[in-house]
């Protein structure tokens, strides 16, 4: 029984991936003849994924150096995103009029998309770093906000009069209240943030031509060598799907009850 | 002037279907370093009662006093043990403890409130479990660090929101047990909410039935003239112990019947074992 599930584990994954594969190369070989097969992706990718961290200039990397480019400037981004998103949530959360007050902006700010920010950062920053980064922190950071400010609001009231009962300060309610009892609110905000700001860096570096993952996939669309393209994706992909599972390690961590 | 007071105090709440009134025109007065008990259904309305007289929620008529003074907020002058414990997830036992010490007693130096958290702790014999976190416990357990945190208050008054209903019955008598010999040791005024008349004859000078709601009120006071320190087993043969316990059960059963001709049947709730 034990072994089976194991298989299974192992092979049935095995066969998903075969079968997108061989989806790939039926769909390369018929309708798109653009489309490079996966075989042929992995030929012309090859010297950029067994030498992931050579330079040959700003826009000729390995891959794994352009992951470490888009990585840090998503990292910039986030941190930016959750340091300006956490102090928010907890203040719509805790006050009723300022819930009142900015919760119908943030309603219309949350579903605009990158590629509307991005133009405005560059008018306001003037140089693509900047901008980029501003971008990334106004789309990923309202799953903060808003998960702090439900966390908040369903902090359990016994916990409330616990802190009421004993008079503490608001300071001492924040921290040892408040904020411990909204952990695990607001750490799932900061995995679906983190989230977002991986899917924007790609748009961002589209359009700003930075270097990173996305700017290369730009880059490679421009002088036509598809493959590359394809190994972004991929890239993209694997690393989102990294960065998803340490933040749900950090999510448990945190769990409180 | 008794210690605590509650003279007419009503509270509703509102509803969908209108105003639900839960306690009406209740009168209550417990002298100092006396231990009361408070019997009643649930839903009777007891955790309002609590919240009431913890400062929690303010009474819509009538007026608590504590010592002479109205209450108008909450306070760790009435330490409370709340019946789901309510201790902080986050927190090991000493950091429970050591918050409400650090909270009531500023004055004390770090090394002063450490000794004292040890001391709330070894007193409900959980010295062993200081450094462990609340779902690391058993519930008796967890009953215990509530305890300590409420005497941790230091207060002039314990109220204790039916603080072994969720425990198994072994647990339950050890920790009346404790409680009993807290209460000898402390003398601190007590007021303890319970649904099981048999703990409230154990525990308490004097007892007062809750009617069923709404518009709960106090019955008449049912006097335990029996002397500390009590066992269980030792109560089923004193006359004063079955006299005591067929007053209650007689009152709330007649009350009861009374509410159930009015207003629609409710699961009955009260704990009397034979």
């Amino acid at each position: 029984m034990r072994k089976r599930f194991e298989m299974g584990a192992v092979v049935l994954p095995l066969l998903g991936i075969g079968l997108v594969l061989l989806v790939w190369t039926i769909v390369s070989q018929t309708v798109a003849p653009d489309l490079p097969s996966p075989l042929r992706t992995w030929h012309e990718s090859r010297p950029y994924i067994v030498r992931p961290f050579f330079k040959d200039g700003e826009m000729n990397q390995g891959i794994g150096r352009f992951a470490i480019l888009s990585l840090v400037r998503v990292a910039k981004g986030f941190l930016l995103a959750i340091v300006l998103g956490t102090p928010l949530g907890f203040l719509l959360g805790l006050s009723r009029a300022f819930y009142r007050a900015f919760d119908p902006i943030i309603q219309i700010l949350r579903p605009i998309s990158p590629l509307a920010w991005l133009p405005l950062g560059l008018i306001i920053f003037q140089r693509s770093e900047p901008a980029a980064v501003f971008t990334i922190a106004l789309c990923a950071m309202w799953p903060t906000v808003i998960n702090t400010a439900v966390g908040v609001r369903n902090i359990n009231p016994d916990y409330w009069n616990v802190g009421r009962v004993l008079r503490l300060s608001p300071w001492k309610m924040l921290r040892k209240i408040i904020i411990p009892a909204s952990m695990p609110y607001v750490f799932t905000g900061y995995r679906l943030s983190l989230g977002i700001a991986w899917l924007v860096i790609v748009a961002s570096e589209m359009l700003t031509g930075a270097p990173g993952v996305g700017g290369f996939l730009w880059q490679e669309y421009n002088s036509l060598v598809y493959s590359h393209i394809l190994l972004s994706i991929v890239t993209i992909g694997l690393i989102g799907f990294a960065l998803d599972r340490l933040m749900g390690l950090a999510e448990r961590r945190f769990q409180t009850v | 002037m008794a210690f605590l007071e509650l003279r007419g105090v009503g509270k509703s709440y509102w509803t969908p279907r209108g105003w639900y009134s839960v306690l009406d025109n209740l009168n209550l007065d417990v002298e100092a370093g006396e231990f009361v008990c408070i019997v009643g259904y649930s839903g009777s309305g007891k955790t309002t009662l609590v919240s009431l007289i913890a400062g929690l929620m303010q009474p819509d008529c009538g007026e608590i006093r504590l010592g002479g003074e109205l209450v108008r907020g909450p306070g760790p002058d009435r330490g409370i043990v709340f019946q789901n414990y309510s201790l902080l997830a986050w927190m090991s036992v000493f950091e429970n403890v050591y918050l409400a010490v650090d909270a009531v007693s500023p004055q004390l130096s770090a090394a002063q409130k450490r000794e004292r958290t040890d001391h709330l702790i070894a007193t409900v014999n959980l010295s062993a479990a200081a450094h462990k976190r609340p779902h690391e416990l058993s519930g008796g357990m967890r009953q215990r660090v509530a305890v300590a945190r409420g005497l941790a208050m230091n207060p002039q008054l314990l109220l204790l929101d039916e603080p072994f209903s969720a425990l198994d019955a072994l647990t339950r008598a050890t920790l009346q047990t404790e409680l009993a010999r807290l209460w000898m040791e402390e003398r601190k005024t007590v007021v303890m909410i319970t649904n099981d008349v048999e703990e409230a004859i154990l525990l308490a000078d004097r007892i007062y039935p809750l009617t069923p709601g709404p518009a709960a009120h106090l019955g008449p006071e049912i006097v335990v003239d029996l002397p500390h320190p009590r066992s269980s087993r030792a109560l089923n043969l004193q006359p004063g112990y079955h006299h005591a316990r067929r007053d209650i059960v007689e009152f709330l059963a007649s009350q009861r019947r009374a509410t159930n001709r009015s207003a629609a049947p409710e699961t009955p709730a009260l704990a009397v074992a034979s």
